[in-house]
């Protein structure tokens, strides 16, 4: 048996967000051992749930439960604003932090439509 | 009715606070269940269950029996986090019931302020959640109230009304740690440090030393002994999760699960409970369980707090002794939540307590019901 961790890491060093399907094509996370199969995410979702975590001595980082638009929550943070500014039902997309999902605001905050 | 027969006929505490030096959390379980034993005229060598918990001893049942020099028939060390004790209340009352065994001891005991929390509550990170520095256990706790301010409109100045509550009673508790420290305000809670938004250091429970123990068994068998019987109504637990990444919802615990099935085995309902003893690890932990347990609709429980109704004088008196906030948390607080309950009962005149105890992340949740000699 393959180990669910390695596949994940396997995609994600080729910048591919992956997770896993139950036997009846439900969305699973984390990669565990009932996965029936693999999908990659095309990288969209929510924030579903936030909070500025304040550790003594290092800057506010954000800390948040995002919802991708396949159907997993998973924990990440959304980087490249104040983390007080992050909200509940923003929208965020894909990011990587090294070989770590992370989101950013999308569209990125200031992008006005044509 | 499952719960039929079995009762609490001993409870007790083990010193608490700050314990004396070289103290272990063995000790303090040991402490705690003499002074249980003693509480209701029985003897060890009448024990034949044990049932502990603590975050510092994962084979805690076979330390406890060591330690009183007792061979138990049945032992139980079931990890719930601080929900445990009412798990274990569960599986002994099973175990008398079915005649396994006859006396058992429920204990808990911690040395988490002595020997620093950092050593005494060793904290087991999802590798999915770690990249992500999630200061546990709060930040997940930081997490559902945000979605639950998001969801209902709950506010800061609901969390901190749960927090003044228990200052409130507390002040009233000499054994209290913040007894001496008088009123809490809620400005004084909204102005005390962030941790995790929207919680600071006012929203979250002591980090005290302290223990506790129950002696369980039949009903008929505690009848006899010399303290009024403590009746075991129902009692049930549910589990959804380990890690707050893979919580259903976040605003909805499996409270629900084990508070519907410890009132049908009761043949009770929330309106007949006239106090409740809630877990309080931080402010939005009660208020999610008042909801789930059926005592406000989801949604409510910020405005049912703010409200007064579990401050002294309130409708439903709740967490009477401080609470985890403001009385003592010794890592696991369900064993206090259970020996304040019967405390209600014996000494409060109240007929049916709640005890509700909460394990992890919102992860694993028990119901205790609890019943005088009236409602046997």
């Amino acid at each position: 048996m393959e180990s669910p961790a390695r596949t994940f890491a396997a995609h994600a060093a080729r910048g591919e967000l992956a997770h896993q399907v139950d036997a009846a094509g439900l969305p699973l996370w984390p990669p565990q051992v009932r996965g029936a199969g693999w999908r990659v995410s095309d990288g969209h979702g929510t924030v579903h749930a936030t909070t500025t975590v304040r550790r003594a001595g290092e800057d506010p980082q954000d800390l948040s439960l995002v919802d991708l638009d396949e159907g997993v929550r998973l924990m990440s943070r959304v980087v490249g604003m104040a983390p007080e500014d992050v909200r509940i039902g923003m929208r965020v997309r894909l990011a990587w932090d090294g070989e770590v999902p992370v989101f950013v605001q999308d569209p990125a905050p200031g992008a006005g439509a044509p | 009715m499952s719960g039929a027969g079995v009762a609490i006929a001993g409870a007790a505490e083990s010193d608490a606070g700050q314990v004396a030096p070289g103290l272990t959390p063995t000790d303090l379980m040991a402490q705690a269940s003499l002074r249980a034993l003693e509480d209701c005229g029985l003897d060890v060598g009448d024990v034949d269950g044990i049932c502990a918990a603590s975050t510092q001893l994962p084979w805690a049942s076979l330390n406890l029996a060591e330690a009183l020099g007792v061979h138990p028939r049945m032992g139980d060390s079931t990890m719930a986090g601080g929900g445990s004790p009412i798990v274990h209340l569960a599986h002994a009352r099973a175990a008398i019931a079915r005649g396994d065994c006859e006396v058992v001891l429920i204990a808990h005991g911690s040395t988490q302020r002595s020997v620093g929390r950092e050593n005494a509550s060793v904290q087991e990170v999802s590798p999915w959640e770690a990249p992500y520095r999630p200061l546990l256990p709060i930040s997940a706790y930081a997490l559902a109230a945000s979605r639950h301010m998001h969801e209902f409109g709950t506010t800061p100045e609901q969390l901190a009304a749960v927090a003044v509550a228990a200052r409130a009673w507390a002040l009233d508790n000499p054994r209290a740690w913040t007894h001496g420290k008088g009123p809490l305000k809620v400005a004084d809670v909204l102005q005390a440090p962030r941790i995790c938004d929207p919680l600071g250091v006012r929203d979250c429970c002591l980090l005290t030393d302290g223990g506790g123990a129950l002696v369980l068994t039949s009903a008929a068998r505690a009848r006899s002994l010399r303290r009024p019987a403590v009746h075991v109504l129902g009692v049930a637990d549910a589990t959804t999760h380990r890690h707050v990444s893979s919580m259903p919802s976040l605003t909805r615990t499996a409270a629900v699960e084990s508070g519907r099935r410890a009132f049908a085995q009761a043949r009770l309902t929330p309106a007949d409970v006239t106090c409740a003893q809630i877990y309080d690890a931080f402010t939005i932990t009660p208020i999610l369980f008042l909801e789930d347990l059926g005592f406000c609709a989801k949604g409510d429980g910020g405005p049912f707090a703010a409200s007064g109704a579990i401050a002294p004088g309130g409708r439903l008196p709740m967490n009477t002794n401080g609470g985890g906030l403001s009385y003592q948390h010794p890592g696991i607080y369900g064993l206090l939540l259970l020996v304040e309950a019967v405390r209600q009962i014996r000494e409060g005149g109240h007929d049916v307590v709640v005890a509700h105890g909460n394990g992890g992340v919102f992860s694993a949740q028990a119901t205790a019901i609890l019943g005088s000699e009236a409602t046997a």
